[in-house]
């Protein structure tokens, strides 16, 4: 028994080190995967060129243009004196927002009455116009007090009856709100899960194409034990990716680990046994190595969209939510973000971690009936 | 030791609509070799399947060195060699590699491995290519490597499934050889053939067409029952006529 396990640890082991496509997927993919996308999917917005057309040359329309440099979402690279000029500047792209002060905008503010800026914003890219537009709406709401309260100071006129609260919005974990932060944890996720998947289901596939299955399967050799055989490998193989990518993660974006790193490799463990058994299930039915990347592509896609890898769950619809309830890396995103960003332990974790063991134990049930039943 | 190496009665196998195998009986006495000979798609290899406990028979029962073929399958593959039609070992591991992987999923122990090893490269004509991916050898170092890991494990029965199909003359002659030199050590080969001089050097030979056994026996009986003179006229007029199934 252990003698056959043996043997087949160690022939797939050969067969990995032999074989330069399987070298790649294994420690080359998931490296690149994430320096490209955690480059790539980097959403944030910031150093947005900027034009400024100061009408009212004023104390204050001064500071309204400096507030909107000093969040650094915005860089100050034009100042004009014309609509044309900020047509032209926004037309040839070289600004992506303009701030227009009109003349009466300092007069105003001293008569407590709302004081209008205008900022255009180039809409034909939707992420940089959606920042630019929220972070000006931002800083004016925020700044707008302030500036009252200048007001208030200089000319000891009572303040106008506004919004009596600080409606400063502030961010948790990640008070930066970069989404490098976000992304990262997902990525080591969605990373880990689609190696893992891959490489198990094109393990078996490739015997059966080659027809080294039925050569197998004359020998004594059991199913459990060619199952067991060949998923062994490719735990310690996504073991060592997990630790790869955890440690681009932590050491190259920044990312760090504020839970304990034990169950963060306990429950990435539990993730990638269904990882696995999908593989396992995939190799079951594919026939050849071509359909069993097919069949993990089309796993794929919605496990980027619907975990919440990249579009956050919350704003999608009810439907769409419920299905991402029928997708693994939602729960194990939830973990990995839980505890590498937020620190928390296991006790606010059963939620994810229940489901998460749920669809592991089934799968692996699953794929060793099909494979009993294929080995016959 | 059993009397006979394989007894198979009214073996039958459908595939849904499709009858690969119907009503084969025959029997094979340990020690002799047996050339099944047919077409392709007269289910030789469907046979050959249910006898190495790959396939489950639809109806009919046989015995493998005295093993039931559905209740003790398992004990019957580990007491085989196995040769499947279609060139099963790993390329892309080596010579060596490729036979102690198959000695170990027998159960050989590392130190039986060795000797094992030593003894088969030099038994089966593979010495100087020991540590070659088996990938990159011809097609009749390949058959002998296969040979070789079918034997690993010393089994007294070798089922052999076209084993030299498409393979060059010369490579054809030293793997009968091999074969005969077996024989001769009492090991007892099923094999399955389109060429009509190897089928001459069988003890047995034995027809199938569409799923069916057309004449079995010993090559000089069959074509003294038919007065011809090669066992390929003794063939072809089965054919032809299409004659009685063997019983
Ligand atoms: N797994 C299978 N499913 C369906 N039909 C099969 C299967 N295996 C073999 N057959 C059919 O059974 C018949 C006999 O095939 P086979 O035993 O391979 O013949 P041979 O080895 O003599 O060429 C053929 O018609 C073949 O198409
Ligand atoms: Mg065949």
């Amino acid at each position: 028994m252990l003698r056959r396990l043996l043997a087949i640890i160690k022939k797939e082991f050969i067969q990995i080190r032999r074989d330069p496509p399987s070298l790649v997927m294994v420690f080359v993919m998931p490296v690149m995967m994430l320096l490209f996308f955690g480059y790539a999917v980097n959403m944030d917005v910031d150093h947005i060129p900027l034009a400024v057309w100061d009408q009212d040359q004023s104390q204050f329309s001064r500071l309204l243009t400096e507030n909107f440099v000093q969040t650094r979402y915005f860089d100050l690279s034009y100042r004009v004196q014309s609509s044309r000029e900020v047509k032209a500047l926004l037309d040839g792209g070289r600004v992506r927002a303009a701030l227009v002060i009109p003349p009466g905008y300092a007069r105003a503010l001293r008569r407590g009455e709302i004081a209008t800026a205008q900022l255009v914003v180039d809409g034909s890219d939707p992420l940089v116009a959606r920042t630019a537009l929220s972070m000006a709406e931002l800083t004016s709401r925020y700044k707008s007090q302030e500036m009252r309260l200048a007001v208030v100071d200089a000319e000891g006129v009572p303040v106008p009856a506004g919004p009596g609260v600080d409606i400063r919005a502030r961010a948790w974990y990640n008070p930066g709100l970069e989404s490098t932060k976000f992304n990262i944890p997902g990525l080591i996720g969605l990373i880990m899960q689609n190696i893992t998947v891959m490489l198990t289901a094109f393990a078996l596939v490739r015997e059966r194409e080659r027809g080294t299955l039925e050569q197998l399967m004359v020998t004594p050799i059991r199913g459990i034990e060619l199952m067991a055989g060949k998923l062994v490998p490719y735990i310690l193989i996504a073991l060592v990716d997990v630790g790869l990518a955890l440690g681009i993660g932590v050491f190259w974006f920044k990312v760090p680990v504020v839970g304990s790193i034990f169950l963060l490799l306990g429950l990435t463990f539990l993730f990638l046994i269904f990882a696995l058994g999908l593989g396992m299930f995939f190799s079951t039915i594919a026939r050849t190595q071509l359909q069993a990347m097919q069949m993990t592509m089309l796993f794929i896609l919605p496990s980027v969209l619907l975990s919440g890898f990249i579009f956050p769950r919350a704003s999608m619809p009810l439907v769409i939510q419920y299905l991402g309830n029928l997708i693994p890396l939602t729960y194990f995103l939830d973990i990995l973000r839980g505890i590498m960003l937020k620190g928390v332990g296991i006790e606010y974790l059963w939620d994810d971690v229940l489901p998460l063991a749920v669809f592991g134990v089934a799968i692996i049930t699953l794929a060793s009936w099909r494979f009993r039943k294929r080995v016959e | 030791m059993e009397a006979m190496a394989i007894e198979v009665h009214n073996l039958t196998k459908r595939f849904g609509a499709v009858q690969a195998v119907q009503d084969v009986s025959f029997t094979v006495p340990a020690g002799s070799i047996f050339g099944l000979l047919g077409p392709n798609g007269s289910g030789k290899s469907t046979t050959i399947r249910m006898l190495c406990g790959l396939l489950r028979p639809t109806a009919g029962s046989g015995r493998v060195l005295g093993l039931d073929i559905i209740s003790q399958a398992e004990q019957v593959k580990a007491r085989i060699g196995y040769m499947s039609q279609k060139f099963s070992l790993y390329e892309d591991l080596t010579v060596f590699e490729n036979l102690r992987f198959f000695g170990s999923v027998y159960g050989l122990t590392n130190r039986e491995l060795d000797l094992r090893c030593r003894e088969l490269a030099a038994r089966m004509k593979l010495e100087g290519r020991e540590n070659q991916l088996v990938g990159t050898l011809s097609g009749g170092w390949k058959q002998r490597v296969a040979l070789a890991s079918a034997f690993v494990h010393q089994p007294r029965l070798l089922i052999l499934d076209e084993p030299t199909a498409g393979v060059d003359p010369v490579s054809r002659r030293i793997f009968w050889e091999l074969l005969n030199v077996l024989i001769a050590e009492g090991v007892t080969i099923l094999v399955t053939t389109h060429y009509m001089d190897e089928a001459e050097n069988c003890h047995l030979v034995a027809l199938m067409e569409g799923g069916r056994l057309y004449a079995f026996g010993p090559p000089e009986r069959l074509m003294a029952e038919e007065g011809l003179p090669t066992l390929e006229d003794v063939f072809v007029r089965m054919a032809t006529r299409g004659g009685q199934p063997f019983a």
